[in-house]
């Protein structure tokens, strides 16, 4: 305990401030960081919730509609095919971007030798994650294109193809999702490739000794000691499924006929693109995927503190 | 090790890995190549249908050329570094003092404090959307490079403080009580002896800040309009309308805009790597 070690004796003779030093100092610390997030993070959210029953455009006066904003989501009755379609591709986003774990455990445990140069080509992998993802939209939507892109060359050496990956409505999200899969499978396998650099060689061992090879070591002995390594790495993936926007912005626009949103890049173009400016609208698709995210964040929170009380 | 060290199999199984790893990687990175091979083209290629046979001739000087003086992407780049490099330095203070207040220092509201942070840090944007927006045309700060900053310095705390405060939990506590022994104040022990082991946290987070703020683009937007305060993330599409279907400057352009914390990353592999997998290991 801090207090402890306070000598004892000092307390009376000293100003306010000695004495209270050590009960004071730590708002000190915090006081510019609480300021700026309440400002802008924490008060921003009840803003939103607030702001979510009203029809608002941005400039004149604000009506209060109580949950009208909610009802006309419910119903689609402003905008058709628009919610439900976002709301199925977030889903679809959540599920396929979690490949990227397995997937970067692939690559990680492919990587995981000691052979001449192996540093440079780690790095070299990683690369994808470090671009920023507009260039990573931009990258994708050439590597797609009908007229020139790699992808349909290579199909054509298969026999396969050509697609039109970014111009079908059943192929988009898929296509976006993969260009995504890209720069977080190239995370998670970083997360990995430490996680395994931390297993501990005498249980690997011990597991040779008792004839586990293969599988069968990977699945007993060698992913338990990665679990602080896969659970950040499924945090970072669900947040970055949930987040997904520039690569939608950059790829698609949303297109083709608004069958690649989500939610995310719905809330933007209702309140902030030439769709117009429906701030209370936009903020209830705001509320909406938040509330999903919070799901999320609880559970994150959850295990943080179980761990904290270890 | 795991999986068996290759040195341990036949050999064989060593020389298919060696010769497997260059394809993989090319495999890995063929969307980028592409770029690459698109940006030394001569836009003759492009019209001519030349997409993937040997380029006419070899264009990189003439199209970075046009990329940097002939079009607005430098001051898109400049504005990205006037934008990244006072949000590293702004979030990596509050954060630093944050992170102490909340690593040292036994109170009630502190498990709270923190989580507050930890939570903030995974919302979604949109959420704040709005009313951030508003906040900045309030402040007279829209379309500047300030409240685009403001804003970062605020939404990067949250995963600063998170990061340091776990970092200075795992300090020797015993420092701070012999400083406080000695009659040493809070302010001094936070600067003389806390700050200087904290020097590996401090590089990895502003690699890692660097790398994110440059690379955002959703505030940008949402912040910004035109040359003037664009970052070169936002940049780039007005870049892409001024060059429609040119693609050798469109490729040119964009491996200009993701260069920099690329060579962030490889100058500062090792503090970048610490930074990302905190807490991926035990």
């Amino acid at each position: 305990m801090t207090q402890a070690a306070l000598p004892a004796a000092s307390a009376p003779d000293r100003g306010f401030w000695l004495r209270n030093q050590q009960t004071l100092a730590p708002w000190f610390f915090l006081a510019p960081a609480i300021l700026f997030f309440a400002f802008y993070v924490v008060f921003p959210i009840f803003q939103s919730f607030n702001l979510s029953l009203y029809e608002w455009d941005g400039l004149g006066e604000a009506e209060y509609i109580g949950l009208r904003n909610y009802e006309d989501l419910y119903y689609e009755w402003v905008d058709r095919d628009a919610f439900y379609v976002s709301l199925k591709n977030n889903l679809i986003w959540l599920v396929l971007y979690l490949a990227a774990i397995p997937a970067g455990l692939f690559i990680a445990l492919f990587l995981n030798q000691t052979v001449t140069g192996i540093r440079l080509y780690k790095s070299l992998f990683f690369f994808p994650f470090v671009i920023s993802q507009v260039v990573v939209g931009l990258v994708f939507t050439w590597f797609y294109d009908p007229a020139f892109g790699l992808l349909n060359v290579v199909l054509g050496w298969v026999g396969l193809g050509p697609v039109n990956m970014l111009g079908d409505e059943n192929l988009v999200t898929y296509g976006v999702i993969l260009a995504g899969l890209w720069p977080q499978t190239a995370y998670c396998m970083i997360l990995y490739l430490t996680g395994l650099n931390a297993v501990d060689p005498e249980q690997i061992e011990a597991g040779r000794l008792d004839g586990a090879k293969g599988w069968r070591m990977l699945w007993h002995v060698v992913l338990p000691q990665l679990k602080p390594a896969t659970f950040i790495a499924f945090v970072v993936t669900i947040i970055g499924a949930l987040r997904s926007f520039d690569l939608i912005s950059i790829m698609t626009g949303g297109g083709p006929f608004g069958s690649s949103r989500v939610l995310a890049f719905y809330m933007f173009e209702v309140a902030l693109s030439e769709y117009g400016f429906r701030m209370g609208y936009g903020a209830a698709i705001a509320v909406v995927l938040f509330l999903i995210m919070l799901c999320f964040i609880a559970y994150f929170l959850w295990s943080m503190y179980r761990e904290e009380r270890r | 090790m795991f999986p068996t060290p290759i040195e341990k199999r036949p050999p064989a199984a060593r020389v298919t890995y060696q010769a497997f790893l260059p394809l993989a990687l090319i495999a890995w990175l063929l969307p980028l190549i592409a770029v690459a091979v698109f940006s030394i083209k001569p836009g003759a290629d492009f019209t001519n249908a030349n997409y993937w046979n040997m380029p006419s001739s070899f264009d990189l000087a003439e199209n970075y050329g046009q990329v940097f003086f002939n079009s607005d992407m430098p001051r898109y780049l400049l504005n990205s570094f006037l934008i990244t490099i006072p949000t590293v330095v702004g979030a990596v203070a509050l954060s630093a003092m944050a992170g102490f207040a909340l690593g040292i220092y036994r109170f009630k509201a502190n498990i709270w404090l923190f989580f507050m942070f930890v939570a903030g840090n995974f919302v979604p944007f949109q959420i704040l959307m709005v009313p951030v927006r508003d906040l900045t045309l309030d402040l007279g700060l829209y379309n500047t490079k300030t409240g685009l900053v403001l804003f970062h310095i605020a939404f990067q705390t949250g995963f600063c403080t998170l990061f340091m405060r776990n970092f200075i939990r795992a300090l020797p506590f015993e420092l701070i009580e012999a400083a406080r022994v000695e009659g040493v104040s809070e302010w001094r022990i936070f600067w003389y002896v806390v700050l200087p082991l904290m020097k590996p946290a401090l590089a990895a987070l502003s690699v890692l800040i660097f790398t994110f703020i440059w690379n955002d683009y959703f505030w940008a937007v949402v912040l910004t309009q035109g040359p003037e305060s664009q970052p070169v993330t936002a940049g780039i599409t007005a870049f892409n309308s001024q060059f429609r279907a040119m693609y050798h400057l469109m490729s040119a352009g964009s491996i200009v805009a993701a260069l920099p914390p690329v060579a962030m990353f490889f100058l500062m592999q090792k503090h970048f790597i610490a930074g990302l997998t905190l807490g991926a290991v035990k």
